[in-house]
């Protein structure tokens, strides 16, 4: 089945996403169905709020099982912001039962999110740019440090440098966007980041039609 | 760097844009939807609605708005005026809103700041507060000296706006809104100590409103009122500037802005 299934973990407002999508001609699908995740052909997984609230309920969904099966299939994978985030092994943002144990993640990028040091607003909102480490499809044409839309007060940091797709400044340099082969994550809004977002999810769009 | 946003605001009232004489290149100037991919063209950072509607049976109408809206318009939009409830919120959100601004119902139950907060998470809730310096009476304590209105300023609160904002944002708010009534539609300018003293209470970001008048205005708030973003509604409405004038004037005074045409 040739679809692209836009995850839905109830911890997202999707209807930005799925008309970003639609507007860049392709044909989302919005699913809680571990099945329906497990068969699909792409994925973007968008999220927002905490973390422990929606690792929880992605675990206790059982939909974590499935969006591991659709990495490990190197189907193409999109994380976006608290999504990205997900796909780390841990966060300090304090889980729902108070304990001091970090939030676990999917742990297919190694490493922890984390709250930005003191000194700096937060919430990180609004429009920075997004420098690219490398030239990737996700970020073709878009290459010299477009600007995209923000919105988080952790941020994620991989242990593996390689893992790091795009850095962005804020007091200091923090990763933006991750990749691992076929998975990729964004801390920022492509859906709401005007037509450098729109690029990128028609990249992303492109990556899928190569797989075909 | 964090760009600095520059966020125009429309009055909405029963689906139809009030205010606002430049769009005679639209085939509909009260159009919300038409206006939104106007400034959105123009290379606005967010949008703001602020419904006026008066009649509870036509709420409906934002509501459609925003749905239209995001179906044509890819940039943050913020949702304002009148809302008092969670469910309410839920179906802006599910129209496409992306931040629920609070005001007046907030004032009255500082819980729905919470409340929206845990249910669709502090980036979604903005609290707008509108602030008028106070009479001499509270002048000598120090917190008073903004005092807080709602009902769209047409009531005093007795509460002191700095208190306010550390409250809001305790309470899970996510963006502060604040406008200066003093300065609200002088064309003189924002009021820069206000601005600051809040920005310096709160950790999140606050955005300024009310007063701008030219470019000097929006780069004063942007710097020694320390605001993160501004909003703005009569120079944009009546033309006297472009949202690209204005970024082009900014960059050029050194802040960092979205250019336009990214």
């Amino acid at each position: 089945m040739a679809t692209i299934v836009i995850v839905d973990s109830e911890c997202a407002n999707l209807s930005s996403i799925y008309k970003a999508v639609k507007k860049v001609s392709l044909d989302p699908m919005i699913s809680g169905e571990p099945e329906v995740i497990a068969e699909a052909q792409a994925i973007i997984f968008p999220g927002v709020g905490s973390f422990a609230h929606a690792a929880s309920l992605v675990a206790r969904k059982n939909i974590s099982r499935a969006l591991l099966e659709v990495i490990a299939s190197g189907k193409p994978f999109l994380g976006i912001c608290l999504g990205m985030q997900l796909l780390f092994s841990k966060s300090e943002e304090s889980s729902l039962t108070r304990n001091d144990e970090p939030a676990k993640g999917l742990n297919e990028i190694k490493g922890e999110v984390k709250r930005f040091p003191p000194g700096l607003p937060v919430p990180h909102v609004g429009w920075n740019r997004v420098k690219p480490v490398y030239n990737d499809q996700l970020f073709e044409g878009l290459t010299g440090g477009a600007y995209f839309y923000f919105t988080h007060s952790y941020y994620a940091s991989p242990l593996q440098k390689d893992r790091v797709l795009g850095l962005t400044e804020y007091g200091f340099s923090f990763t933006s966007a991750v990749k691992k082969e076929n998975l990729f994550g964004v801390q920022f809004h492509p859906e709401k980041s005007g037509p450098a977002g729109l690029r990128l999810l028609a990249n992303f769009g492109k990556i899928i039609a190569d797989q075909r | 760097m964090l760009a600095k946003r520059i966020i125009p605001c429309l009055d909405v009232r029963d689906g139809r844009v009030v205010k606002g004489t430049r769009f005679l290149n639209l085939r509909d100037a009260g159009d919300p939807v038409e206006m939104a991919a106007f400034y959105n063209s123009e290379g606005a950072d967010e949008l703001v609605f602020l419904d006026i509607t008066a009649s509870v049976e036509k709420r409906q109408a934002i509501v459609d708005v925003v749905e239209k809206t995001a179906d044509a318009v890819f940039i943050p939009l913020t949702v304002g005026g009148g809302i008092d409830s969670v469910e309410f919120m839920q179906k802006l959100l599910n129209a496409g809103a992306d931040k629920i601004s609070l005001n007046t119902a907030a004032l009255k139950y500082p819980g729905l700041i919470r409340e929206g907060a845990e249910q669709f998470g502090s980036q979604c809730i903005v609290v707008a507060i509108d602030a008028k310096r106070s009479t001499q009476k509270n002048k000598s304590d120090e917190n008073m000296q903004w005092e807080v209105y709602s009902h769209g300023g047409r009531k005093t609160t007795g509460r002191s706006v700095i208190e306010w904002a550390i409250e809001a944002e305790k309470l899970g708010a996510g963006e502060i809104l604040l406008t200066s009534m003093d300065a609200d539609g002088t064309l003189e300018g924002y009021d820069n100590e206000l601005l600051s003293k809040v920005v310096d209470a709160v950790e999140i970001p606050v955005i300024a409103s009310g007063g701008a008048g030219n470019l000097d205005h929006l780069y004063e708030a942007l710097t020694s009122g320390k605001a993160h973003a501004v909003l703005a509604a009569s120079i944009l409405h009546y033309g006297t500037y472009s949202i690209k004038e204005i970024k082009d004037y900014l960059s050029s005074k050194g802040l960092p802005v979205r250019p336009v045409s990214s």
